[in-house]
């Protein structure tokens, strides 16, 4: 039974994982670059929250809509002024630029919230569901998680294949010059893209800490570094990759803490990730290019 | 390199519009167009004007600068030299996008479709702009959704059928034969609702009956939707049958302008191709 409580907890987990992949992935895809500030953006999500709640005393699902509108906001401005001017550049320029914002993200947010941690209340109010005489717990939270991620990745794909502006986003993401002789804006389509990737990443962040209360200005950084792992994991690019690369993490996770060692934990994650990439180098569902000779 | 321009004065001066297009402005007007790469030259002083529905040819040597004037076209390189007047709009400064939307578009030498997505979404990027609904009604699901898709997935279709592709619009792009490819690269072309196409080696990779059906597509991509087509192409036949008007470059600069028969008779064309006679 224990084991079966285990994987829903990492399911649990590693479906907030696969949220914040999601929009390490979508960006990757189509600006074809890292945006190491995507954890911070999680970060920021949870504070917006945590205040609209406890500051201004309002309801959960305003203090949600207002850190998917804060982070949305942000995640435009951060393109256009941080990774805009730079397009065309050697990718590395933007890879440290993006580390550059990130730092930024974390410094502001520990001027405006001190470090001490915040205790983060979580939106989820129900009791938990009793399974097998109360040997297996499932949480408010486990249960939200899981339908937020399924609801956000059928929308995603749904998204991505149905409509004229996700079409644009394909198009973009395999051939921009052609996309772009399509008549397709590519500035427009990559801040769309970015619009989208941060209010996911809000909607992590406030799932995140509803299942690990502490809240300061660091928590987003090493989720965000595990999510962009899962996304290269699952193959970067990849929506479903994203997704499935997420949960599996999660469950490794969650597994070598409970049976192997708590503190090698990330170790053993990461030691899979590098055995999986030394198969399979364009992760479990990235397409291995094959180059005309 | 002067002998060239010399003998090029004798047939440049020939009108080349359709009569149909006689009193029409010209679709583009291209003056004096130059780039320059560093220190090398790679277009220099090519000027050409083409009626409304007319078909002109772009024919060269290998490295003689077409491309790169399709790039110019289409605002993929800006140009040191000269002015782009695209129904009588002059194209300076203007992105990729912006081109495209005001009517040109094109194919590439080497075929650049979204391969991952259907032949039927390639079609469907290509009318990105006209499908008229905005993202929020996408995401609500509102009529004016599923209304502007059912008209968009009617127009993609009628275009799919009319180059012969109905059959595959659902299949992967990049899984379609070579020669579907060129086609179906085409019709995304036709999709963007353009004045003038740009078709860059359409003939390319093709066998002899599938470059005999694309010569009559190109006639009635014309006759069909009465616009302007201005194709590169290595295979004389293609272009000595359908072009109206052809416009030799080599080292970047015209040699020679006029009908397929004033052009195969050039001295100046035939000694681009073969060499001099007399050494």
């Amino acid at each position: 039974m224990k084991i079966l409580q285990y994987l829903i907890n990492g399911i649990s987990i590693g479906s907030v994982y696969a949220i914040i992949a999601l929009g390490y992935t979508m960006v990757y895809g189509i600006a074809k670059m890292l945006n190491f500030a995507h954890g911070d953006v999680i970060m920021v999500g949870a504070y917006v929250s945590f205040c609209v709640t406890n500051y201004l005393g309002m309801p959960v699902i305003v203090s949600i809509l207002a850190s998917v509108v804060v982070c949305t906001v942000l995640g435009i401005t951060i393109e256009a002024l941080a990774y805009k001017p730079l397009r065309g550049t050697p990718s590395l320029a933007v890879l440290i630029t993006a580390i550059g914002v990130s730092y930024f993200l974390q410094n502001a947010a520990q001027l405006i919230w001190s470090s001490s941690p915040k205790n983060f209340t979580s939106i989820v109010t129900f009791d938990p569901i009793h399974l097998a005489d109360g040997r297996i717990v499932i949480t408010g939270e486990v249960i939200i998680t899981i339908l937020a991620s399924v609801v956000i990745m059928a929308g995603l794909t749904w998204f991505t294949s149905s409509t004229r502006i996700g079409k644009a986003m394909r198009a973009v993401s395999e051939d921009r010059d052609a996309a772009q002789l399509m008549g397709i804006n590519v500035n427009s389509t990559i801040s769309t893209t970015f619009a989208i990737g941060s209010a996911l990443a809000a909607i992590a962040g406030v799932l995140l800490c509803s299942t690990v209360p502490t809240l300061q200005p660091t928590t987003g950084s090493m989720p965000g570094i595990r999510a962009f792992t899962a996304a290269v994991f699952g193959g970067i690019g990849s929506i479903p990759g994203a997704m499935l690369g997420g949960i599996l993490l999660g469950i490794i996770e969650t597994f070598s803490k409970a049976y192997l060692s708590h503190q090698f934990s990330d170790a053993i994650v990461f030691s899979v990730l590098i055995i999986i990439l030394l198969v399979k180098p364009a992760g479990l569902l990235g397409k291995q290019v094959q180059e005309k000779v | 390199m002067s002998n060239y321009s010399k003998k090029m004065v004798e047939v440049s001066q020939v009108t080349l519009l359709r009569e149909q297009d006689a009193h029409k402005e010209p679709v583009l007007d291209v003056r004096n167009l130059g780039i320059d790469f560093g220190g090398l030259t790679a277009v220099d002083n090519f000027s050409i004007s083409m009626g409304p529905t007319e078909i002109s040819g772009l024919i060269g040597p290998n490295g003689a600068g077409k491309t790169t004037i399709f790039n110019l076209l289409t605002s993929v390189y800006q140009p040191t030299r000269g002015s782009i007047l695209l129904k009588g709009i002059d194209t300076k400064g203007k992105t990729t996008a912006q081109v495209a939307r005001m009517g040109i578009a094109r194919t590439f030498q080497n075929i650049r479709l979204f391969g991952n997505m259907s032949a039927l979404d390639n079609v469907k990027v290509g009318m990105h702009y006209e499908i008229p609904y905005s993202f929020v009604s996408s995401m609500l699901h509102l009529p004016s959704y599923y209304k502007a898709e059912k008209t968009a997935n009617a127009k993609a279709m009628e275009l799919l059928d009319f180059m012969g592709l109905a059959d595959v619009a659902d299949h992967q792009a990049g899984s379609l034969p070579y020669g579907v490819q060129r086609r179906l690269e085409i019709v995304r072309a036709l999709a963007t609702d353009p004045a003038i196409v740009l078709l860059d080696e359409p003939a390319a990779g093709m066998n002899p009956s599938e470059t005999a059906e694309l010569t009559d597509q190109i006639r009635r991509i014309r006759d069909t939707f009465h616009i302007a087509i201005f194709l590169i192409e290595h295979d004389m036949n293609l272009v000595m049958n359908v072009c109206e008007a052809i416009a030799v470059v080599n080292y970047g600069k015209i040699i020679a302008k006029g009908t397929p028969d004033q052009v195969k008779n050039n001295p100046a064309v035939i000694e681009a191709y073969l060499g001099r006679k007399d050494g």
